[in-house]
């Protein structure tokens, strides 16, 4: 009964509660539970489970099998053991008048259990070898999922596949009020995220991890994988999914006051949907990186402005800002950078006729700005306003 | 031989005359006091880890936050663990040592008896740096008992404490392991050869050993963690050019031999009370010698298995996995040989048969989990998760612990002059063995279900069974009271010993009066 595989292998969880659900539908109502109105998790922990999930891999399947198989093998031998021993108890007790024997060696016997042991160990460790092997080889992935652990959150940046590029972290959303009890507790109470891991089902998902601080570690029971997350170290794990649905799983390894509140969650969706939601985030992300309402920073403008300057400007005014004597003017010191932004902005956008200084409205106003502040701050040049923010381009382009 | 005879007839001369007072204490050399004051020390310290446990299974009882934040919860299990290890399991099985191994060789006392004292004055400092740290600034270490870079890196000043803490401890388990390696080599009587030893004396050498081996291993490593907090090494930080696994693999190559130093004098003494109460010699006592040093010889080269989420390479874990499942083979000798020992002997059930008869049950669920951890593939579902805590509390509390209990009454007559309330004895098994299973049990359920360790609060579907755990854990915490009562009884008084105390016990020990004299084997007896 404890390995549910009466229950068939359909029936994801095998929980007392579900037993008796399953039993008879009378009792359905005990079954959710005495102290705590709460069903299954969706993708979690069913209530009492007492066996390892079957999961969505076949990873977790194989583990799920290979554990039924060791509790076989292991119960066998316990009954066997303690079924002699307790027999002894019973019929070898002096209250029954038991004299004792005096033997207290025997080669053969000794021999015997020696080696028959040895013989059992062999044979639960060759299916075991098969499985270290697949579960090692993450070779040919269709996508290749970057986790980091921080603590206490996790980040996700899709490096390779559909998707690359998109990233963003992944933080409990169960709020502080059900974890202090002045709010009753959710179904998927410590195990919900506001932003889900999202893979596309049936494919091949690399998951490339590591961490920032301390050593986290990266586990989904349902799809049988657990790989720690070190700092400075980046080690693989993969898997599968073969269903599509939500999976939740937990950081596995003390990473400090924090530990238990920092889930995993995996939305398995189908591939067009992923495809979609792939799409639909990278736009998102593109949006929202380049948000020209948005009030920059100084550094951030700066960081992204070297990046502008150097893809657009640098041919001509030089990375040292010198430009080329008698072709094109140095910005270092030059008067118009440290004038007024208005005609700093004025030329960006329009160019100036006659020269080879070109209109360059095609790039965006966080583009923009972001050059211009560049300009305003590196070399030396000290302007009065150091920052030029991409609402004031949105403005100018009016 | 010779010069150990001429140092005991100069002892004579004053022998009669010890200290009295405090300072009988305080200037312990003999190894009966020093013995008497090891056991009361661990059993205070059981005490200490078990509030802890408590406070942690309190907290555990329902799921939310209750009573304790999240950072004084990981104080909890950290120094829970630590206090039990150090404090509790290692320093109980030394006090057996130093009330036994003479008695039991036949020798007038340990070979080094002023190193002796020391190595016990060395722990109650070491126990109030360690209790003393939760009262400092950041509170205790919160990294865990084994103490992983970098958290480690990153705790306060109860960290540095803490490894002063253990390296006080270390000290003097490596002294005491010296001691009692050169008293069972240098002090036999006369005739006990080495394999006409009790297996109690057996298992306690090879123990020695293991520990001379490696409490120099965890030294170092947590020496490197002292360093990389404070003077800017970088051993375990990647960034200096460090590696944080390189701790876990010099960690473990101490912590997995550990774990059979806790357990092998465990084995051994049951291997005395089964015989005594079977009425029947033990069966296959050099296959008994043979299996514990096997066993600990096999405990250095498996050490990765409690990395096996670290990411190693196919080979590393297939290694690993081989040579864990190995362990079995011996273990499961020294089993069949416990119960061919009872096999048609003339069996009763005194605390100590009951305490090493459920040592056996208990302990071999213990051992058949572990063979399911040893296998990789399925590790990496349940490392690091409940599963492993049902594990390894059902080797070290129903392994160790029960082992201890069961010593304990059995020597306890030898000890005090009087026998324990067999009453209250039998009370004290069935109320830990019961309580013990309602504690441990469902916590392989919750490590299947994916529960893992460490953890302040769990979800709402693990809510049942951590309720089941903790009432549990309540019955046995009470349980240990009833052990307290028993002792404090028997000590008091009870009915008179005699020397044999047991009906077919054999050995050395069993020759003196009871209690022991303050002085025995001035004279070595002679084994035939």
């Amino acid at each position: 009964m404890i390995f549910g595989e009466s229950m068939g292998r359909q029936t994801r969880r095998y929980g007392v509660r579900a037993m008796v659900r399953a039993s008879a539908g009378v009792w359905g109502a005990l079954g959710a539970g005495a102290a705590w109105a709460v069903g299954d998790m969706p993708g979690g922990p069913a209530v009492n489970q007492l066996n390892l999930p079957v999961g969505v891999t076949k990873i977790a399947a194989d583990q799920w099998w290979i554990h039924n198989f060791l509790m076989i093998v292991c119960l066998a031998i316990f009954v066997a053991v303690f079924a002699v021993m307790f027999y002894s108890l019973w019929a070898h007790r002096k209250s029954r008048g038991a004299k004792p024997a005096d033997f207290h060696e025997s080669t053969a016997v000794e021999i015997a259990w020696t080696v028959v042991p040895f013989l059992i160990v062999v044979g639960l460790a060759i299916p075991a070898t098969s499985m270290v092997i697949e579960q090692k080889d993450t070779s040919q992935a269709d996508l290749t999922i970057k986790a980091t652990g921080y603590q206490w959150k996790w980040g996700y940046e899709y490096l390779k596949g559909e998707g690359s590029g998109v990233s963003f972290l992944s933080t409990l959303s169960t709020p502080l009020a059900q974890i202090e009890g002045r709010e009753a507790k959710s179904l998927t109470y410590l195990m919900e995220v506001d932003n889900p891991l999202v893979v596309p089902v049936g494919q091949k998902i690399r998951m490339v991890i590591t961490a920032n601080d301390v050593i986290h570690a990266w586990m989904v029971p349902a799809f049988g994988v657990k790989q720690d997350a070190i700092p400075g170290f980046v080690r693989d794990t993969w898997f599968r999914a073969e269903k599509v649905g939500t999976y939740r799983g937990a950081c596995a390894e003390l990473c400090g006051t924090n530990h238990a509140f920092m889930p995993i969650v995996v939305e398995v969706k189908s591939v067009e949907d992923y495809k979609a939601w792939a799409a639909g985030k990278q736009k998102e992300m593109l949006a929202l990186a380049d948000d020209p309402t948005k009030e920059w920073q100084l550094a951030d403008l700066n960081d992204r402005g070297q990046k502008v300057y150097a893809s657009n400007c640098v041919a001509c005014h030089q990375a040292n800002g010198k430009g080329v004597a008698g072709a094109f003017p140095g910005l270092e010191g030059s008067k118009l950078v440290l004038g007024r932004q208005e005609d700093q902005i004025a030329l960006l956008l329009n160019g100036k006729q006659g020269t080879s200084m070109a209109s360059f409205k095609q790039l965006s106003d966080v583009e923009l700005a972001a050059v211009a502040t560049y300009t305003r701050n590196a070399w030396g040049n000290k302007p009065e306003d150091t920052i030029v923010q991409p609402a004031d381009i949105t403005a100018a382009r009016k | 031989m010779s010069a150990v005879l001429d140092h005991h007839a100069g002892h004579d001369d004053h022998a009669h005359d010890h200290p009295t007072g405090w300072r009988r204490w305080l200037f312990a050399t003999n190894h009966k006091d020093i013995g008497t004051m090891y056991l009361w020390f661990s059993f205070v310290m059981l005490l200490s880890g078990g509030v802890l446990a408590l406070t942690i299974r309190a907290e555990l009882f329902q799921p939310g936050l209750q009573y304790v934040q999240p950072e004084f919860f990981n104080q909890l299990t950290t120094m829970h663990g630590l206090i039990m290890v150090f404090g509790a399991i290692m320093p109980a099985f030394v006090g057996f040592a130093n009330w036994q191994v003479p008695l039991m060789i036949g020798a007038s006392d340990m070979a080094f008896a002023r190193m002796n004292n020391f190595s016990f004055w060395l722990l109650p400092p070491a126990a109030l740096l360690l209790v003393g740290s939760f009262f400092v600034p950041g509170g205790a270490t919160a990294a865990g008992w084994t103490l992983y870079a970098p958290l480690s890196i990153q705790m306060g000043v109860g960290m540095d404490m803490a490894i002063f803490a253990i390296h006080i401890l270390g000290a003097s388990s490596i002294m005491g392991s010296i001691n009692i390696i050169t008293t069972i080599l240098n002090m036999r009587a006369p005739g006990m050869t080495l394999m006409k030893m009790p297996l109690f004396v057996w298992t306690w050498l090879i123990t020695a050993y293991l520990l001379i081996a490696v409490m120099p291993v965890l030294a170092g490593a947590i020496t490197m963690i002292l360093t990389d907090r404070h003077f800017g090494t970088s051993f375990f930080n990647a960034a200096g050019g460090g590696d944080p696994v390189m701790y876990q693999h010099i960690f473990w190559f101490f912590g997995h031999p550990e774990v059979y130093i806790m357990i092998l004098p465990a084995f051994g003494i049951v291997s005395e009370i089964i015989p005594t109460f079977s009425r029947k010699r033990l069966f296959g006592y050099s296959s008994m010698v043979y299996a514990t040093a096997s066993i600990a010889l096999l405990s250095f080269i498996v050490w990765a298995h409690h990395m096996f989420t670290t990411g190693m390479p196919v080979t590393g874990q297939l290694f690993f996995m081989y040579a864990t499942m190995l362990i079995a083979v011996p273990t499961g000798v020294k089993i069949f040989n416990w119960v061919a020992t009872m096999w048609r002997g003339a069996i009763t059930f005194e605390t100590p048969m009951l305490f090493a008869i459920g040592f056996i049950f208990v302990f071999t669920i213990g051992g058949l989990t572990g063979i399911i951890l040893s296998v990789a593939p399925l590790d990496i579902q349940l490392h690091d998760t409940y599963y492993v805590v049902a594990h390894f509390h059902y080797v070290l509390v129903a392994g160790s612990l029960f082992a201890l209990f069961a010593g304990t009454y059995y020597w306890l007559p030898k000890w005090t002059g009087h026998m324990y309330d067999e009453k209250l004895g039998q009370f004290h098994f069935w109320a830990s063995m019961i309580t013990f299973n309602i504690t441990f049990f469902p916590m392989h359920f919750l490590g299947l279900a994916g529960m893992p360790r460490r953890y302040a609060d769990y979800p709402m579907q693990f809510a049942d069974f951590n309720m089941v755990a903790s009432i549990g854990a309540l019955g046995f915490g009470l349980s240990q009271l009833i052990f307290l009562w028993a002792i404090l009884k028997c000590i008091r008084g009870g009915e008179p010993a005699t020397a044999q105390v047991w009906e077919s016990a054999q050995g050395l020990e069993w020759t003196i009066p009871s209690p022991a004299p303050y002085h025995s084997f001035e004279t070595p007896p002679t084994v035939k």
